[in-house]
């Protein structure tokens, strides 16, 4: 009997498409380009009020404009996904030890969350959002 | 008891024969509780004594079933024909590894993987048999249990796209075993290890798709015991350049 073992190729460039699984791995990923727009935006409006009243206007606009806003949603969309399912694994990288056991996943999802809503508040407030 | 019909497509191979695998269709009359693996079970003795594939226990213990059903990672022996959609059902040999003949696979990389990694208990020093047992706490035990479930049936590198775009990848289940044994009270050699998974082509491979763990039909979570490794890996290489005089 001779051997004569086959190998099947993984598609290089395509192979994410195989199952949602890796497509959702997908989106996970792409959202840090849509974070990083985001930021560079962010730079970009500093530099902007940093030259002065008539930029810092134009950069306003800029963003209050229907492309501007669809952009902050999708931007908002992805870093809310990204954010979502990396805490709903937290528990599994760390291990928190208590008593004979661990303590609870839900309890160090839950406390990712809580700690989130502070931080936002807290900008918000120091924005004067709120 | 009800019977249905139904179309089982499988991957068969050759090698002695064929160049590459060709798909056979098969009408199965299934019984309502059966498993993927009774049906090729009633192929093989009753329509064609030439189909291979790999079984043992028939209750997912021994891990020698796993293959792609539908595309999916699984047990043969714990996927229920009635669990399925309704139609034809793909059966091929586990996706990443190569075909050594129909529904088998060449498993030879992972044994070396697994070889690797040392998955057995090295203590600090070796005992007398006299001295009597290691002993251990149910705390202690409770520390790596989930990790020593594996049965090494290899659903988790079927699943996960990085083993199959870097077969260099040690993978999920040897590198659970590496922590299974990391944290393992009785156990001292982290370190020796350490040199094979806190590499390239050890856990920092990984970018936590999570694919194996949602596949194990043990809840080893091996995605989580190589995020677990990840972190210890990092506050080791901390401790090292800010505490040099720490490392013994
Ligand atoms: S970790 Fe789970 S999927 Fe992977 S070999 Fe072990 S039992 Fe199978
Ligand atoms: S036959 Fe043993 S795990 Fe399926």
């Amino acid at each position: 009997m001779s051997r004569n073992p086959y190998v099947r190729e993984v598609p290089r460039t395509t192979w994410y498409m195989r199952n949602n699984r890796y497509i959702r791995y997908m989106l996970r990923e792409v959202s840090c380009v849509f974070i990083g727009l985001y930021a560079a935006s962010l730079t970009v409006g500093l530099v902007r009020l940093a030259q002065g009243d008539n930029e810092w206007t134009h950069y306003l606009n800029g963003i209050s404009s229907p492309t501007g806003i669809l952009f902050s949603l999708l931007a908002f969309g992805f870093a809310c996904y990204h954010s979502i399912t990396w805490f709903n694994v937290t528990p599994r990288a760390m291990r928190i030890p208590k008593g004979d056991g661990f303590v609870p996943g839900p309890a160090i999802v839950s406390a990712h969350y809580i700690i989130w809503a502070v931080v936002s508040l807290v900008f918000l407030l120091m924005m004067g959002v709120l | 008891m009800s019977q249905r019909q139904i179309t089982f497509e499988i991957l068969r191979y050759d090698p002695e024969t064929e160049t590459e695998p060709r798909f056979q269709a098969y009408c199965v009359p299934c019984e309502e509780e059966w498993v993927v693996l009774d049906a090729l079970n009633y192929i093989k003795d009753t329509l064609d004594g030439t189909l291979n594939y790999r079984w043992s226990c028939h209750m997912a213990v021994c891990g020698s079933c796993g293959m792609m059903i539908n595309g999916e990672p699984m047990l043969s022996c714990k996927a229920f024909i009635r669990d399925l959609p309704a139609g034809t059902i793909k059966v091929e040999p586990l996706y990443h590894f190569p075909i050594e003949r129909d529904l088998v696979v060449v498993l030879d990389d992972f044994m070396d993987k697994l070889e690797s990694v040392k998955p057995y208990v090295i203590p600090k020093k070796q005992r007398p048999i006299e001295d009597g047992p290691y002993k251990q706490t149910p705390k202690q035990l409770h520390q790596y249990q989930q990790y020593s479930m594996c049965i090494n049936c290899l659903l988790c590198y079927a699943a996960c796209p990085q083993y199959g775009l870097t077969p260099e990848f040690i993978g999920p289940a040897a590198l659970a075993l590496t922590h299974r044994y990391n944290l393992d009270s009785r156990d001292k050699g982290r370190r020796q290890r350490q040199e094979v998974v806190a590499t390239h082509e050890g856990v920092w491979e990984c970018s936590f798709v999570g694919a194996c763990s949602e596949v194990c039909p043990k809840d080893v979570d091996p995605a989580g015991a190589i995020q677990q490794m990840k972190i210890a890996s990092t506050a080791d290489w901390y401790l090292e350049h800010l505490m040099p005089w720490r490392r013994s």
